[in-house]
């Protein structure tokens, strides 16, 4: 008796649901998508139980690293056609005897955080890769005798004065260096800052009061 | 998908049908894309957005005349003194050196049963009212709007005439992470005032002779 063979073939997995799923996942992901910009300093946020969502745009964020560097950032505002930021490094070319290029101007406006001597701004702007711009990011001179950090946050409250100010510490900073930027702020009558946090829940409910001492 | 149909052999006779085929697209090449730009999405996106937690410093006036600073009641008065090591002191009243003696020092950390038993005990009527408050509202026995909701805590606050002031000090050990914690134990207890400000000589000298 013949033996029947069985057409042999390679196991078959329908994909259409899997296909669908990405399409899905994908489709929301697009549609959701805020792309994390470049981070100039790596910055562990300490926690608080804040709900408030950080604003989106009209923001100016100074960071402030671990070992007391001060990093500066802020956005275009919320119609991308004011272009804040290269009204802002205009400004502050300005005051500090700089001319910098139509390009550069351009080129400052796309860019995030950065942090270094009005100096070297031209130098970090024309560098050719990031490690080049990297070396750069030695932190905004905030010393009394040539405070650029204060003309950044005065200029920039000039060229747009809607933007909130943001505190953006590592939870490691000595409160020093974050304090010497508070005083700053205060100087120039910011008085109301957003302090960046991550979120965690913690409550305390009636029942957990500690009993009555009289 | 792509499919091997191995040849099946040794077929004899009959007539050679076609064979019936659906219509199969090859989809492999579109689910790696799709996987690839899945991943790259998945890491680029900051999915969870920044919190941020707003304080508001008093303005800060260059004349410093002492008539004008605030007068608070120093029974109300609750100092936190922050310092290294997630050590946090306090003390009640105004330390002054020419009103001796200065009030003792006592430490504490940031548990649960550290500062936040402190805070809770002091605030406890504007606590307990808050809390009641929120209770109500989630168990659905009043319906208020969110701002209805904020501006009536805000209200509960500002009416508060008991609870402790508290006034925030840190030294040049401190963390910028104490002063974010303690900020929000503020929050946890529903302190109505509070403000940080800097330490004086006196409560230096203080933190030095505290007990360890």
């Amino acid at each position: 008796m013949p033996k029947i063979k069985p057409p042999v073939r390679t196991p078959h997995i329908d994909m259409t649901p899997m296909v669908d799923l990405f399409s899905v996942l994908l489709i929301f992901l697009l549609l959701t998508a805020s792309f994390r910009p470049a981070e100039v300093t790596p910055i562990e946020t300490p926690s608080s139980v804040s709900e408030k969502q950080a604003p989106d745009n009209d923001i100016m964020t100074i960071m402030i690293s671990k070992d007391s560097l001060v990093f500066f950032n802020i956005d275009n505002g919320k119609d991308t056609s004011t272009h804040f930021r290269s009204k802002l490094l205009e400004k502050m070319g300005e005051q500090y005897k700089i001319t910098f290029t139509p390009g550069e101007l351009k080129r400052f406006g796309t860019m995030a955080a950065f942090g270094m001597p009005i100096k070297d701004m031209k130098a970090w702007l024309n560098a050719k890769d990031t490690k080049e711009r990297d070396a750069l990011q030695i932190g905004v001179p905030t010393d009394s005798l040539d405070n650029q950090l204060a003309w950044w946050v005065r200029l920039a409250r000039l060229t747009n004065p809607g933007a909130e100010v943001a505190l953006k510490g590592d939870a490691e900073t000595p409160y020093v260096a974050v304090k010497k930027v508070m005083d700053l702020l205060q100087e120039n009558k910011v008085n109301k800052f957003n302090l960046v946090t991550n979120l965690t829940k913690e409550e305390v409910l009636l029942k957990d009061l500690p009993p009555e001492t009289k | 998908m792509a499919e091997l149909i191995v040849e099946e052999k040794g077929k004899k006779g009959g007539k050679r049908r076609p064979k019936k085929h659906g219509t199969h697209i090859d989809m492999t090449p579109m689910v790696d894309l799709m996987c690839l730009l899945i991943t790259f999405f998945m890491l680029t996106t900051a999915f969870n957005k920044p919190k941020v937690m707003v304080i508001t410093m008093p303005e800060k006036d260059n004349k410093e005349d002492p008539k004008d600073a605030p007068k608070i009641s120093a029974e109300r008065t609750l100092n936190i003194l922050l310092t290294a090591k997630d050590e946090v002191f306090y003390y009640m009243g105004i330390a002054d050196p020419k009103k001796p003696p200065l009030p003792t020092i006592v430490k504490t950390d940031f548990s649960k049963d550290g500062i936040r038993k402190i805070l809770l005990i002091k605030n406890r009527d504007l606590f307990t009212k808050i809390a009641e408050y929120r209770d109500k509202r989630i168990t659905g026995k009043i319906v208020v709007a969110d701002t209805t909701f904020d501006n009536e805590i805000k209200r509960l606050k500002k009416e508060d005439k008991h609870g402790p002031i508290v006034l925030i000090k840190a030294d040049s050990k401190a963390k910028y992470k104490d002063i974010v914690n303690i900020i929000d134990e503020m929050a946890i207890c529903n302190v109505a005032s509070y403000a940080i400000v800097d330490m004086s000589p006196v409560e230096l000298e203080m933190l030095k002779t505290a007990p360890k």
